[in-house]
Formats: C-alpha cells, sequence, structure tokens
C-alpha cells in the first residue's frame, strides 16, 4: 500500500478523528452507546453509507452543479440510508428498533456530509471511498470505546453476556447505573478527548484568556 | 387542553431534545461559544421545527401511512419506505423558502437569522423532532406543540451553555480539556441538571 493511501486510511482514526477533533457525527455517539450490539450495528451501518456516499458523490462530482450540490448530496445520502435502513429492519429487527431513529439521522450526521463537502467533492472516486472508510472507522474506534466502558461497568454486560457477576445476583459488583443515563456520555467523551490530546500535544486547543502569573506573591 | 401543555412540558424540560437525546449536538458544541450568536440560532430553530414537524405530520399521515391514500381513492398501498428521503427533502425545501420569506420582506430578522439557515437543514434535531413525531404517532395538533416544545427546549439548552461557556473562558483549565473537552464536561453536568426534571407531570 502507498504510503499516502495508508495516510488518508488510518489518519481518521487518531490524528484527525471525526469525533474527538473534527466535532462531527457526535449525536450518535452519544446516544447509541448505551448497549454494545447497537452500537456495533450503528457503526456498520454509518461505515457502509459513509463509504457508498462518497464514492457515489465523488463519481459524479464533475457533474454537480455547485449552487445545489447540498441537496444533491442530501438525496444521495439519504438513499442510501433508506436501502440501510430497510436491510436492518429485515435481519436485525429487534436491534434496529432499540436503534430508534438514530439510523434515520445518519442522513444528518455531519460526518457523512462533512466528508462529502471536505473531500469526496474534490478526490477520485478510489481515494474518497477509502477517506470515508478510514473516518467510518475511526468513528467507530471511539463508539465502541464509549459503549464497552458503558455497558461493562454500567450493567456489568458485554453484548448481552454477564461478564461482572451482580450484587443482586449473588456476585460481587455494584453496577454503576449513571453510565446507562446520558450525562456519563458527555464525561467519557470528554474523558477520551483529554486522553487524546494528551498524548497528541498539536491538538489542543489555544484559551481564549490565560491567566497571568500571581507576580505579587512570587516576589515576596 | 391539560394534555398538550402536558406535552409541551415534557418536550422542553423532561425529554429535552439536545440533553437527553442528544440531537443537534455538532451546531450545540460548535456554536455556543457567545449568548447573542446563540440567540440567533436558537430563535432559528424554533422557528423551522415549528413549521416542519407539522407539515411532515400532514405528509406522514396523507401521503406515506398505511392507507393513508384512501382520500384519493386508493387504498392498501404504504410509502413509509419513502418517508427519510421525503421528511429531509421538505426540510431543506422549508428553509430556503423561509430564507427567502425572510429576505424579502423581514431584512432585519435576515440579517440576524440568515447565516444560520443553511446549518438548520443539517441540523439533527430538526430530522429527529420529525422523526420521533412519526415514531409516537402524534396528530396534527400535537405534533404543532410537540414541535414547537422540542424547539424551544433546545433553545435553551443551547442559550445556557452558550453563558456557561462565556464565564468559562476565563477559568483555568487544564491544556488537553482546553475548549471541545471541557465542553462536553458541562453539557454533561447540565443534563445531569436536566434529569431532574424526569418525571414531572401536570
Amino acid at each position: 500500500m502507498k504510503p499516502e493511501t495508508k495516510k488518508i486510511l488510518f489518519d481518521p482514526f487518531v490524528d484527525k478523528n471525526p469525533i474527538t477533533l473534527q466535532i462531527l457525527g457526535i449525536c450518535s455517539a452519544l446516544a447509541v452507546t448505551t448497549s454494545l450490539s447497537a452500537t456495533l450495528l450503528m457503526c456498520i451501518a454509518l461505515t457502509t453509507v459513509l463509504a457508498a456516499s462518497n464514492a457515489s458523490i465523488s463519481l459524479i462530482r464533475h457533474h454537480i452543479p455547485n449552487n445545489i450540490r447540498i441537496i444533491v448530496h442530501m438525496i444521495i445520502i439519504s438513499s442510501l440510508v433508506i436501502v440501510v435502513d430497510q436491510m436492518l429492519k429485515a435481519y436485525a429487527y429487534e436491534t434496529s428498533k432499540q436503534l430508534s431513529v438514530f439510523v434515520g439521522l445518519i442522513i444528518t450526521n455531519c460526518i457523512v456530509l462533512g466528508r462529502a463537502e471536505a473531500y469526496a467533492m474534490k478526490n477520485p472516486v478510489g481515494l474518497s471511498f477509502l477517506d470515508g472508510l478510514g473516518n467510518g472507522l475511526g468513528y467507530s474506534l471511539i463508539l465502541i470505546s464509549i459503549a464497552t466502558i458503558r455497558e461493562l461497568f454500567g450493567a456489568g454486560k458485554l453484548l448481552g453476556y454477564q461478564i461482572l457477576p451482580l450484587v443482586t445476583e449473588g456476585g460481587w459488583y455494584y453496577p454503576n447505573g449513571l453510565l446507562l443515563l446520558p450525562p456519563s456520555a458527555f464525561f467519557i467523551i470528554g474523558l477520551i478527548i483529554w486522553l487524546i490530546r494528551s498524548r497528541r500535544k498539536e491538538q489542543v486547543e489555544q484559551a481564549d484568556f490565560v491567566i497571568k502569573k500571581n507576580i505579587h506573591r512570587e516576589s515576596m | 387542553m391539560e394534555s398538550y401543555i402536558n406535552l409541551f412540558i415534557k418536550a422542553v424540560f423532561v425529554e429535552n431534545i439536545a440533553l437527553a437525546f442528544f440531537l443537534g449536538m455538532c451546531t450545540f458544541l460548535a456554536i455556543s461559544k457567545r449568548i447573542d450568536t446563540a440567540i440567533g440560532l436558537g430563535m432559528a430553530v424554533v422557528v423551522v421545527q415549528t413549521i416542519t414537524v407539522p407539515i411532515n405530520n400532514l405528509v406522514y399521515l396523507y401521503l406515506l401511512k398505511q392507507d393513508a391514500l384512501s382520500w384519493l381513492g386508493i387504498s392498501g398501498v404504504e410509502l413509509t419506505f419513502l418517508g427519510l428521503v421525503t421528511y429531509i427533502g421538505i426540510i431543506a425545501a422549508i428553509v430556503q423558502i423561509l430564507e427567502m420569506i425572510l429576505d424579502r420582506f423581514f431584512p432585519a430578522l435576515y440579517h440576524a437569522l440568515g447565516i444560520f439557515m443553511p446549518l438548520i437543514t443539517v441540523n439533527c434535531a430538526i430530522l429527529g423532532g420529525t422523526l420521533f413525531m412519526v415514531e409516537r404517532n402524534y396528530n396534527f395538533t400535537e405534533s404543532v406543540v410537540f414541535g414547537a416544545g422540542s424547539g424551544v427546549g433546545w433553545a435553551l439548552a443551547l442559550i445556557a451553555l452558550a453563558g456557561i461557556r462565556e464565564k468559562l473562558k476565563y477559568s483555568d483549565v487544564p491544556q488537553g480539556l482546553q475548549g471541545l473537552g471541557i465542553t462536553f464536561i458541562t453539557a454533561g453536568l447540565m443534563s445531569l441538571g436536566f434529569m431532574a426534571f424526569s418525571g414531572i407531570q401536570l
């Protein structure tokens, strides 16, 4: 694999992660991560839509008139989402019920439109496909880690199997109920961002105001 | 009447669309640096949400639902699989029309809200509102109330977050948490606060 292709595919994992750096696609990252199985399904759905939409938009990029491009993107993306939605309803009905409106919301997931705008409109088909795949996997990486934390420590389960025996069932683990509630998703993503940025210093944002050193006390 | 007030309160506080369902997060985090822009975007969302949810409700009830075409004398047709593409098309069209109307008749308002209009088409709170309306089978009046309520709830959360962030910029945040990280934690705490509303009923 050529180094630049490799870069396109693997950069979105940590260095240019769509969630933690580009602030794209956060809604579903927060909402579906209470159980790992739903998260896996969501990741597969999003990666498929993202790769396919990037490839098809890139295919017709010279023919899209510039001033109606957003609507054209929307139509392509929503058609792909309908296909994925129908597939999920046919083969994984229970989990797709659990995902509720969030499969439909892939249409307005900013990753899909953001990558179409920023990358697929300017680059050839093969590279756009890889970019979509890479960003989808970068998104999946973050989602799966959040879901693992939330399901394992919130319910003591992974994919529905009991890993940590609960106190209520004669085990030793007190489940942390907060992890299954909405606020915990915000905290976990905040902490993941902290972790990544303490490793990758170049991602740190500059503060608007820097607090001045307290000269008075130091001189004493 | 009471059930409508109840639905409104529920949509604003208990099931706040930003803090309990995480919809519209991208714009929620990106446009919450200053209070005045937050108010502008919040207003725009309330207006668009109050218009699009009822219109999509009519489309769902009279075009897409099982046997919905019976007023044309056609029965046994179900077009719900076309739902997603129809809703997003309608939202995009309404946003575009609204932008033109504002530009033509209310130039002052256009200058205040105009720049946010393109952002709104891709705001998942708008499409999410419509999808929740379909999933919960609201009738027309309920959809008007729900549309307005969810819009107000989102705007409220956005403006509150912007207020906190304006104060927060003078505080000493650890380097890695600067910017995005601390915003997430703030939103988490707000969401925790909003959970206190759960269970409230009139």
